[in-house]
């Protein structure tokens, strides 16, 4: 188990205390992961009450069923309703890695980006294992290298 | 202030009922702000448009709160309004579950809520900050009743796993235990010289008196167990009667288990604007607010209607938009629209706008929060642990348990939130079936009341926002960067068609954010329809 601070980077345990410290509202700092891991802002409708820890995940496996699958669901299909989850099932979008490293990193519509929450070596691991699993087949695994390459620093909350 | 009088000196009250006289409410407020005073709330009244063109028209998109305020009010103003709504319910995010609903998430888990009549899950908001104005305005003027919501409760408690050996505490005894020791480090601090160039001999000696005071130190400027610390953090025998009445002190806790995040986080939470009190709740259950609301405009509304294109020509609005129970595609045309769909569904509709509000659709992004209900048998919080309505803490992903601030002291089952997740927390559980979500929520909820929460257990609802199917999200998130490059793109009028909805407000995931968005898209829209 580990705190899931904002900002995983040289300056973590900083960035962690002030992602904290603006959080005089309603936000439990540590449990942040909407818009990206640092942009917490105090005036949104939060728990409180401090920090939350959540389990580290150790593999892709585990980053997929941690994170990804709150909205692609366990077998990968995604849903439909009043709009559409992408389905990650056999998907052939998935053949170029940048693709699915530019969604995690970056964000998609309304979906999170998630640099920050996870670290490069995470991303690369949950994208190698999506395009290794639910039907798909793109075999090369996705490198730390690959994920940096298209990384995107976390930007500050508005508040 | 009589004096005032006798020498023709007006009093500030009598000068800011002249300004408001004269200038009307904006320079009242104006006056206001220059003569000292806070503006609490951006909410100056309801809007009072009038005069709409003869047959103008509106759509709005959504009978989420939004939606509706913009119904309302425009059709007052003389237009001719429908609202397009892809549930078969009122309200939105403004929701409700009770026993007999019945819930299908996306993936397929339908839940049937088991709760006795009364009782009820909040999944999306369940508390009203006093200073929120606008809501507050509204629920009075549609008969909506507010109760309590009590959010800081001193009894109730925090729980860390790093701290006090993972044993919950008493929130008074957190927070007392806290100040103290703070006091006493910075007591100490200053007279071992350590502020000497920063606070003047005078400020130090006003703030060792202030520590003293506040921080309950003793005479020797520490903080020690005593019945004087007990007068606030509570006695380990609390006072009584006769000849046995003598109280005794509790013992304090340590420094470090008292710097745990958790203290100061919850601390903190309570001392946050939108979370202090007075905190209030509808009576019965959010969904009274959009029940309210929509007996005001319930009329004008279309039903499990799923709008597919907004398209927008010179001479108006074309909606397409789907009949769900038929299938069949419809057609709605207006002069202008609201649009109120949050950007999660809308970045996924053929929208005619320009491609900087396309932009800025795309720009937000959602959090993914997750609630689970649980009904238990009695109120054993109240009956055992003497916890009245409030929240307790924890650093596990439930993040928190709050309990029922209504109906105290009755017998019979009643609904405890059970977890309020968020972040990676909400995600993690969002991730699991609702079965699993209850289970979780009772294995974590179970350290603040251990020897009754599995067995007082009756039956629960777990909803994760990112698998509601007309939402696929929970609340609108902005970053400094997105707010600044896409927020005006976001609000700006676009032809015909104006968004409105928390998304487009400074106050994300809260019902304020959404009717302080419509009031200000439904007044620049008349204006323009004015002067068109």
């Amino acid at each position: 188990m580990k705190l899931r601070y904002p900002a995983l980077g040289l300056l973590a345990a900083f960035a962690a205390a002030q992602a904290i410290a603006q959080n005089t509202g309603d936000s439990p700092g540590g449990d942040s992961l909407g818009g990206n891991s640092r942009a917490n802002p105090g005036i949104q409708n939060r728990p409180g009450g401090g920090p939350v820890k959540t389990p580290d995940p150790r593999s892709g496996k585990e980053v997929y069923r941690q994170i990804c699958q709150a909205c692609h669901m366990a077998d990968g299909k995604g849903g439909t309703g009043a709009g559409t989850i992408p389905a990650l099932a056999g998907n052939a979008k998935l053949g170029v890695a940048a693709y699915p490293i530019t969604v995690v990193v970056r964000g998609k519509g309304g979906m999170p980006p998630f640099a920050g929450t996870l670290n490069p070596a995470e991303v690369a691991a949950v994208v190698t294992y999506v395009r290794t699993n639910f039907g798909n087949n793109f075999a090369k695994p996705v490198t730390e290298d690959e994920v940096k390459r298209l990384w995107v620093a976390p930007s500050a909350s508005d508040h | 202030m009589t004096e005032d009088k006798e020498a023709g000196v007006p009093t500030r009250r009598q000068l800011l009922t002249a300004i408001g006289r004269a200038g009307g409410a904006a320079a009242l407020y104006q006056a206001m702000t220059a003569l000292g005073h806070a503006e609490p709330t951006q909410f100056k009244g309801p809007p009072r448009l009038s005069g709409a063109k003869k047959g103008a028209s509106v759509v709005v998109l959504g009978a989420g709160l939004a939606g509706m305020l913009a119904a309302y009010e425009l059709r007052k103003a003389g237009y001719k309004v429908r609202i397009l709504e892809y549930q078969a319910r009122p309200g939105g995010r403004n929701w409700t579950l009770r026993g007999g609903d019945t819930f299908t998430e996306l993936g397929g888990a339908t839940q049937k809520v088991g709760f006795a009549p009364g009782n009820y899950l909040n999944p999306g908001p369940w508390r009203i900050p006093h200073h929120h104005r606008t809501l507050i305005h509204y629920c009075q003027a549609f008969g909506v009743a507010l109760e309590p919501f009590i959010q800081l409760n001193h009894n109730a408690y925090i729980h860390s796993s790093n701290a006090y050996g993972g044993k919950p505490q008493r929130y008074k005894e957190a927070v007392v235990d806290f100040k103290g020791h703070v006091a006493e480090l910075l007591a100490k601090a200053a007279n071992q010289k350590a502020l000497d160039g920063a606070v003047t001999a005078e400020d130090q000696a006003k703030l060792l008196e202030a520590m003293r005071g506040w921080g309950l130190l003793d005479k020797d400027m520490a903080y020690k167990s005593s019945l004087r610390v007990s007068s606030q953090r509570g006695y380990d025998r609390a006072p009584g009667g006769g000849v046995n009445g003598a109280p005794t002190p509790s013992q304090i806790a340590k420094l470090s288990d008292v710097l745990d995040p958790k203290v100061w986080g919850a601390m903190n939470t309570h001392l946050g604007y939108l979370t202090q009190t007075t905190m209030f709740q509808p009576a019965g259950g959010m969904d009274m607010i959009g029940k309210g609301f929509a007996r005001q405009v319930n009329d004008l509304i279309t039903y499990n209607a799923k709008v597919m294109k907004v398209a927008q020509a010179p001479t108006g609005v074309t909606i397409s938009y789907q009949d769900l129970p038929s299938g069949q595609m419809r057609e709605e045309k207006a002069d202008y629209c609201v649009c109120t769909i949050p950007t999660t569904i809308l970045s996924q509709i053929d929208l005619q706008v320009a491609d900087s509000m396309k932009a800025a659709i795309q720009a937000v992004k959602y959090s993914m929060q997750v609630k689970v209900g649980l009904e238990m048998k009695r109120r054993f919080w109240e009956e055992d642990d003497y916890i009245y309505g409030g929240i307790s803490f924890t650093d596990q992903p439930i993040a928190l348990i709050s309990y029922p601030n209504d109906r105290m002291f009755s017998k019979g089952p009643a609904v405890v939130l059970g977890a309020y997740s968020n972040g990676a927390a909400g995600l993690l559980l969002s991730g699991m079936t609702p079965a699993e979500r209850i289970e979780t929520a009772l294995a974590q909820g179970a350290v603040f009341h251990p020897q009754s929460y599995r067995k007082e257990f009756s039956n629960g609802v777990a909803v994760a926002w990112s698998r509601v199917p007309w939402m696929l999200g929970c609340t609108s998130q902005w970053t400094e960067e997105n707010r600044a490059r896409h927020y005006q793109n976001l609000c700006a009028i676009d032809g015909r068609v104006v968004l409105a909805g928390e998304h487009a407000s400074y106050y994300g995931g809260w019902m304020e954010g959404s009717l302080l968005s419509a009031l200000d898209a439904i007044t620049r829209l008349h204006k323009l329809a004015q002067e068109a």
